[in-house]
């Protein structure tokens, strides 16, 4: 009984987010009572994580077909520990997200917060989905429909700006998806059943090398996009018009998260380290990912508009976790998905500080909160907290997936990566600590008061600035996230052995 | 009304039927075929009878206030042209028989060109231009036929399918072949024979437009497919007459014109129109590749895209019935107006782009696969691209339905518009609404059980 | 020489095509277009029973014959099927004719050009 139910929990969940898009919609003549239900929801759907999340850990197979679509062509949500990971990165996230989108919102006075807040829980129902396909057409699906409901976050301001933004960001989503169909379609039609499993499922040998590379860049095209692996990044700066709940969303959790979990699903579950070393484009995208990585943070630095200069950050960091993937050893693969985790909190934590200024100030310049911190004390702390981290400071998260990530370098043989991971890790430093230096120690004499914005505001950022040093210290509290990675690891390089 | 929905009913009927205990032939006056004409229903024609039948009678229903206010006269002799209409498109899809499809065509046609013509000063040109492409398309194919007759010696389909199994190809098959597919080209819209289509949609009443559009090149896309199925042997006209081949580029460049100039278009039926034509060059190309797998795709495709179109130039209709107006600025601020016929149009024109869950998606799908199966590496790209290219005029379209707002003149505009057609208001509530969520459901409800209808009724016939 | 005069009635056929196209997409005139429609059309018919012709054949009618040949006869069908064309198209040409007369009515002109020109 408990089984059966457990099956339909992935579904649940998914449903969940779709029930709190309609209620949103239903009630968006009583905000208040509105903002309660979309809270209590959330919560909701993270009870449902733990029982799921146990028998993960107990390796048990939870998969549940929804509908068949052709012969071979399932729509299947299954639970393995690498989306489980993910899931439950986004579910436990969601909860601050949307008690922070909620005093933001309030805070700014934004216009259409109902269509905000259902397309926010779509989106979380999508990247939920995304986590949870069983096979490469679930995943395509969840993926495009990822890209649909985060468009109108994008263009929620709905200026001409944001339109643009949102132009661009659909055009580069929507090529992503037609590229991952085709490569789809074309494994289809090879007639091999694209279930996921680690270790990948296309044999190059049987396919012929040619068509393998092939159906690989195709494949990698769709969802590096999302991952912003340059020279496909443009349009994430440009996204940065929403608001800043939508780019925590869209930074922190869902689409760029979505895409380096797409690449980790590409690299490891439909081709295997195995037959990427046959293929040889692992050492490419290597390549690839440091020269994003180093760009993005270079990047970084010159840019003074805080959401701006967090997004190239993010840029940088995405690539931390497709380098750990292509270097195909079981301790950068740990790190990378270390990574993954710890950088959504950080991230997050980070992107709700500036919109905190926001909210309050209305700057968004670095150069213009000299002295801010004395006004915000908790917000800047947490921003401190989270630039700790950002840098690898220990005994942050984002140490100890740098740790592995660099040692999974070592381990594979090379060692120019660790280099790259360093000089990017000093220069995630460079960007971040002078808008520390700036808040707290500089004085501005023309600065008005301003205090803290409102608790709604305020807690979610104080708790996600926690879970950083938490996971940090004990990774496995309370989801299991190092068990998760230690399984999907074991697995993923068990299939090679 | 009641012989619509009588119609609609026995499709349904006949269809459940042909499901159960096989197809159905009926001989006409008694004359056994093939010397008479007969009458075939079997899944292929029994599915497509529905779809049209169904989609009529949705439109005629939610087109009904519309139809009184747009139409001065007679509105029986309207309707009774609108029936005319659905009798030779119905015709034509059960008909057996290569000369009685002729004739079907024509009734199909003179209906369509007079509901054209009903539209207004502008609409009389385009009525008579479509009149008289239209007859040459009706003359080609009737000349087409006279080849296959004189060869053959018969009409009746199955019986020229058995005599060209036997005799081989002719020279002159293949030029009733070449006539045959040129004048159901020009039926269709074909690129390059598309011209009277663009025109004769945008000039029609809208009413008219959304009857004809969904439901009238779809048919003779229909007919081209049944000679690929029933009248030429397999694989005759793609290894005797290279017409697969010419569907197909023909088809691809449908797809690509379509889509390009549809996007440079202001005039939303206008640009509904050139999208017509790029849906129909995905449909030829399914129908030219000739496998099971891309004649699934293009029936599919044409049930698929009689839905959403039907749903698109309903909404058109109901936005010109009441802004008198149907330039894409008209729709700025129209979402938050009209709240239920946007969610509605928002799925169709999602499933135009052809993004998974719905309908769109899983047409466009088989095609890919057919294409990939054939090696068919440009086409691919093509299907593919296609979505891109009509992503941008779909998303055009969204912009200005829910993102853009109004500026303050406009806006007091659009409310005095709204108070002046407040009766118009609650009419398009009672018709045009319920019908748009039937549709929008309907699409994305085929989208996802589209392996019912492929493994019960489309695959068993192929 | 021998073989085209043969087929004289096909040149014949082919050349009224020709007449009929150029006339439906050559002319200015509305009126001259569906000339052109109709010469098409009756070049399509005259092609249908020129086929239809078979020398020292008689009118398919049995006259208290008892064993009647096939052979003796003429194949009644593309007759009959063009007695359906030809009303086929008659009632084309009436549509269209009934179109023309509202659009002299609303125009007050024929010429294709001047109309376009009229509507702007």
């Amino acid at each position: 009984m408990i089984d059966e139910l457990k099956n339909t929990m992935p579904i649940m969940i998914i449903g969940l987010t779709i029930l709190s898009a309609i209620l949103s919609q239903v009630f968006s003549n009583r905000p208040k009572f509105r903002d309660y239900l979309s809270v209590s929801i959330t919560i909701f759907a993270i009870f449902l994580v733990f029982p799921l999340l146990n028998g993960v850990l107990n390796k048990e197979v939870i998969e549940f077909t929804l509908i068949q679509i052709s012969p071979g062509l399932n729509i299947c949500l299954s639970v393995d520990p690498a989306g489980m990971l993910f899931a439950t990165l986004a579910l436990a996230l969601w909860l601050p997200a949307t008690i922070y989108s909620i005093g933001y919102m309030r805070g700014h006075h934004e216009s259409n917060q109902s269509r905000f807040y259902s397309a926010f829980a779509l989106s979380i129902g999508a990247a939920v989905g995304v986590a949870f396909s069983s096979n490469l057409i679930t995943f395509v699906l969840f993926y495009e429909l990822l890209s649909l409901f985060t468009y109108p976050l994008v263009i929620h301001r709905q200026t001409d700006e944001a339109i643009k933004a949102g132009r661009k960001y659909l055009a580069y989503t929507l090529t992503g998806g037609i590229a991952l169909v085709a490569g789809t379609a074309w494994i289809y039609s090879l007639g091999i059943e694209a279930k996921f499993e680690p270790g990948g499922f296309i044999n190059p040998d049987e396919i012929g090398h040619s068509t393998s590379l092939f159906l690989f860049f195709l494949l990698f095209f769709g969802v590096s996009i999302k991952a912003a692996v340059m020279p496909l990044h443009s349009w994430l700066p440009n996204a940065m018009v929403a608001p800043t709940p939508v780019s925590a969303l869209l930074h922190a959790v869902a689409v760029v998260k979505a895409g380096a979990f797409g690449v980790l699903r590409v690299l490891i579950f439909v081709f295997g380290a195995t037959t990427l070393t046959d293929i040889g484009v692992a050492p490419i995208i290597c390549v690839l990912a440091s020269i994003t990585l180093v760009a993005g943070s270079m990047l970084a630095l010159r840019h003074d508009n805080l959401k701006r200069r967090l997004a190239y950050s993010t840029i940088s960091h995405l690539s931390y976790i497709v380098l750990g993937i292509a270097l195909l050893g079981p301790l950068a693969l740990t790190g990378a998905l270390l990574h993954l985790v710890g950088h959504g909190v950080t991230k997050i934590t980070l992107f709700f500080c500036a919109g905190a200024i926001d909210v309050r100030t209305h700057k968004q310049n670095v150069s213009q909160i000299a002295g801010i911190g004395r006004q915000m004390p908790f917000t800047m702390t947490a921003f401190t907290l989270a630039a700790l981290s950002m840098a690898g400071i220990p005994p942050f998260i984002l140490f100890t997936s740098k740790w592995f990530l660099g040692s999974g370098a070592v381990q594979t043989g090379m060692y120019f990566y660790m280099f790259v991971y360093m000089f990017s890790g000093v220069i995630s430093a460079a960007y971040l600590f002078p808008i520390i230096y700036r808040a707290f120690w500089v004085k501005s004499p023309d600065f008005p008061k301003f205090g803290e914005a409102s608790a709604t505001i305020v807690a979610p950022l104080i708790f996600t600035s926690i879970l950083t040093l938490a996971w940090g210290l004990i990774p496995n509290s309370p989801f299991g996230f190092f068990s998760l990675i230690e399984i999907v690891v074991s697995i993923a390089f068990e299939a090679r052995l | 009304m009641a012989a619509v929905f009588l119609s609609t009913a026995l499709s349904f009927l006949g269809l459940n039927h042909v499901l159960e205990n096989g197809e159905i032939r009926y001989a006409l006056g008694g004359w056994a075929p093939p010397l008479g004409i007969e009458y075939v229903l079997d899944n292929i024609s029994a599915f497509v009878s529905v779809v049209v039948t169904t989609i009529s009678l949705l439109v005629i229903y939610a087109t009904r206030h519309i139809v009184s206010a747009e139409i001065s006269g007679h509105l029986s002799s309207f309707y009774c042209l609108v029936l005319l209409l659905l009798a030779g498109l119905t015709g034509i899809v059960v008909t057996g028989d290569l000369f009685n499809l002729f004739v079907f065509l024509e009734i199909a046609s003179l209906a369509a060109y007079s509901l054209v013509f009903l539209g207004g000063r502008r609409a009389m040109l385009a009525g008579y231009r479509y009149l008289i492409l239209g007859s040459i398309g009706g003359s080609l194919y009737l000349l087409g036929v006279a080849f296959i007759y004189f060869s053959t010696g018969t009409l009746n389909m199955s019986d020229v399918l058995y005599i060209l199994n036997q005799q081989g190809a002719s020279s002159s098959v293949s030029a009733g072949a070449i006539f045959i597919f040129a004048g159901l080209g020009l039926k269709m819209g074909l690129v390059p024979l598309h011209f009277w289509l663009p025109n004769a949609y945008t000039e029609a009443p809208s009413s008219v437009a959304s009857l004809i559009a969904p439901i009238m090149t779809k048919v003779a896309a229909y007919s081209m497919l049944r000679m690929f199925i029933s009248v030429f042997p397999e694989g005759y006209l793609i290894n005797e007459v290279p017409i697969g081949l010419m569907l197909i580029s023909l088809g691809s460049l449908g797809v690509l014109v379509g889509s390009i100039i549809a996007i440079s278009q202001s005039n939303l039926r206008r640009m509904f129109a050139y999208s017509s034509i790029s849906q129909l060059g995905l449909i030829a190309i399914g129908i030219g590749l000739a496998t099971p797998l891309s004649f699934i795709a293009a029936l599919l495709h044409i049930m698929n895209h009689a839905i959403m179109k039907a749903l698109l130039f309903l909404v058109v209709s109901d936005i010109n019935s009441r802004f008198k107006s149907e330039e894409l600025k008209s729709l700025v601020g129209i979402g938050k107006v009209m709240k239920l016929n946007m969610i509605a149009f928002t799925i169709a024109a999602i499933s135009m782009i052809g993004i998974p869950p719905t309908a769109g998606f899983f047409s466009k799908w088989y095609l890919a696969l057919a294409a990939i199966d054939l090696n068919q590496w440009p086409v691919l790209i093509i299907i593919l691209g296609s979505s891109l290219l009509t992503a941008v005029y779909i998303f055009r379209i969204l912009e200005n339905v829910f993102v853009k707002t109004a500026d303050s003149e406009s806006k007091n505009n659009q409310q005095s518009i709204d108070s002046k057609f407040g009766d118009a208001h609650e009419l398009s509530l009672l018709n045009i609404t319920p019908v748009l969520l039937i549709l929008a459901i309907s699409i994305i409800a085929i989208g996802i059980f589209n392996m019912l209808i492929i493994t019960h009724i489309l695959e068993p016939a192929l | 020489m021998e073989e085209i005069a043969a087929r004289f009635p096909y040149w014949f056929i082919g050349l009224l095509l020709a007449i009929g196209l150029y006339g439906m997409i050559g002319k200015r005139s509305l009126v001259k277009k569906l000339i052109g429609l109709n010469i098409f059309q009756s070049s399509i018919i005259l092609f249908f029973v020129a086929s239809g012709l078979k020398h020292g054949a008689s009118v398919p009618i049995l006259q208290h014959e008892h064993h009647p040949i096939a052979q003796d006869y003429l194949n009644p069908l593309p007759h009959v099927l063009m007695l359906t064309a030809i009303v086929v198209s008659v009632a084309v040409t009436g549509v269209a004719l009934s179109f023309l007369v509202k659009i002299h009515h609303e125009f007050k002109n024929e010429d294709e050009e001047t109309i376009l020109e009229q509507l702007g």
